[in-house]
């Protein structure tokens, strides 16, 4: 478990990280959202251990990060922004260092190279040295070196930034297979990562907690929850459509312009079963139908920015 | 296997994966060369000891310390590397003295590497050859002190370029603290006790006392001192600048 308490971080008048409480359970993977700047880094600083807090602390896996600093250090698995590496190391003489350091030894260590290895197919790529390797390569080293020791807490800052769609489905698919025993923590702007791999979301703004929620639970939290978007086909009348769907008790509000309707309902109405019946009583010929679960950029903007404006 | 030691390997590595460490010791080698011929004239004196040698080593360390030791902590702070160093269940004080003891026992090498001077020496005479070991054990220990500086100013910036003039020119007050040049700034205002104690920091004072063969364990004690009281600063400074 790691269990944030009250962390904060001062850089001189700047607070980077204000009284910051959380806690993880094994199983869950945590994203950290926030604009940048948010303070996402400096709270895994803090965590891995790289930056002391200002107050308060955390505890990973029972060991505190200020007491016991390198036992907290040795269950956690931690991959900085950027995924820095030594870049004049080959990518194999750099992960038997990792090893090493990790007090890995004898068959074990040689399993757990070899799988990591494989995991992140890194064996083409074993002689090279770090800084010929592409962007992508670089950034598995790093994945690499964060699971090596098989942690038990994984930190991982923006695994995925400026990965190509292909590394990034690897990437996410990485960590779905080992969030059942694990407590992992990533960082990210990307909103569609959070739904593609956490099960719950924090949302940080100016180092302050604003929401912290299943990534579902916070897309319910749109004004797009549950809407019904429509496009209306040929030989039928988009208007006529609108004004029909307006007269309807549960429809809050129409939007959307030419053949693009999207309806909301009012809190706690489902529009679906309304819709499909209306098209069909009315002969509607429609192109496009889909309920919307919600969008969490739209909700991410709200948090963020109306705290900004208060 | 011990920490400090996993670093120094790593380090070691990493000096041999780049030019870096064959440039160094190449240059190194050539220099000492020249110095003990061309300008120490080690043939034309007609003795056998190596004194001409030796008399070069704090002028060339000077420069070529600092050029090993500028890239230690900056280049850490510079590519980020430190912020993997620092989350590795590795203490502050074991990365500090690792990279340390790698870089000294580098320098270690490449002093060692002019073993056939040595022997040169012993085939055309009859040199007293205990203080030819105190010389190398005392050179050795001056490349630690310098080192030591080096590695701490390496933490203050980022930029390899400005750690090593910084270096050089605190190496440079160092080598010279009991000479003219420096003396003369500070005896005007500050007490003669102060004079004194900044006189009895020239490496080079020491330095020579070794290398005629006088052997003084204050001499000894005074690079061990340098070379911790460095390392504590250095993680010091590293501790207040890992993050900026």
């Amino acid at each position: 478990m790691i269990e944030a308490i009250g962390l904060c971080k001062q850089y001189g008048e700047l607070t980077a990280v204000d009284d910051l409480s959380f806690t993880v359970q094994p199983g869950e993977v945590l994203g950290f959202l926030g604009p940048n700047g948010a303070g996402k880094s400096t709270t895994m600083r803090m965590i891995a251990g790289f930056l002391t807090p200002t107050k308060g602390t955390a505890t990973v896996c029972g060991h505190d990060i200020l007491a016991d600093p390198i036992a907290a250090k040795s269950v956690i698995g931690y991959l900085p922004e950027g995924a820095p590496n030594y870049p004049e190391m080959t990518c194999g003489a750099f992960l038997e260092f990792i090893a090493d350091v990790r007090g890995l030894s004898g068959g074990h260590r040689q399993a757990r190279l070899d799988d990591v290895i494989e995991r992140l197919h890194l064996a083409p790529v074993l002689p090279q040295a770090i800084d010929t390797l592409s962007k992508g390569f670089k950034r598995r080293v790093g994945l690499a070196q964060a699971i090596l020791h098989d942690p038990q807490v994984l930190i991982l800052d923006e695994p995925t930034d400026g990965l190509d769609p292909n590394q990034k489905f690897e990437v996410r698919e990485l960590i779905r297979k080992m969030a059942s025993d694990k407590i992992i923590v990533i960082s990210t702007h990307i909103l569609e990562e959070v739904h593609a791999v956490c099960t719950r979301a924090i949302i940080i703004a100016s180092g302050k907690l604003l929401a912290d929620d299943t990534p579902q639970a916070l897309e319910a939290r749109s004004r797009y929850h549950n809407a019904v978007s429509i496009r209306v086909g040929e030989g039928t009348a988009a208007d006529a459509v609108r004004d029909v769907l307006r007269a309807q008790p549960q429809v809050s509000r129409i939007e959307g312009e030419g053949d693009q309707i999207t309806a909301f309902p009012k809190p706690g109405e489902l529009l679906l079963p309304t819709i499909t019946g209306l098209a069909n009583s009315h002969g509607w010929h429609l192109d496009e139908l889909h309920l919307e679960i919600g969008r969490l950029d739209e909700v991410f903007r709200d948090i963020t920015t109306s705290r900004d404006a208060a | 296997m011990n920490q400090t030691l996993v670093i120094l390997k790593r380090e070691l590595r990493s000096y041999f994966a780049t030019p870096v460490a064959y440039v160094f010791i190449v240059i190194f080698l050539v220099l000492t060369g020249a110095l003990t011929f061309q300008v120490g004239n080690l043939y034309e004196r007609g003795q056998a000891d190596m004194v001409p040698f030796f008399t070069f080593h704090p002028w060339l360390y000077l420069f070529l310390v600092p050029a090993l030791s500028m890239r230690l902590w900056a280049e850490e702070r510079k590519t980020g590397t430190i912020e993997l160093l620092m989350t590795l269940p590795v203490t502050l004080w074991q990365a500090v003295v690792g990279k340390f003891l790698a870089a000294w026992f580098f320098t270690g090498i490449a002093l060692a590497l002019t073993f056939p001077l040595w022997i040169t020496v012993n085939y055309l005479g009859d040199p007293d050859n205990g203080v030819i070991l105190a010389s190398y054990i005392g050179s050795f220990l001056m490349a630690g002190g310098f080192l030591a500086i080096g590695a701490c100013l390496s933490a203050v910036t980022r930029n390899q370029v400005i750690a090593f003039i910084i270096t050089v020119t605190v190496c440079f007050l160092f080598l010279l603290a009991g000479y003219d040049v420096v003396l003369s700034a500070v005896q005007g205002w500050l007490p003669q006790p102060m004079v004194d104690a900044i006189a009895s920091l020239s490496f080079l004072t020491h330095f020579s006392s070794i290398i005629k063969g006088v052997i003084d364990l204050r001499d000894l004690v005074y690079f061990g001192l340098v070379i911790g009281i460095f390392l504590v600063a250095n993680a010091v400074v590293l501790d207040m600048k890992k993050a900026s």
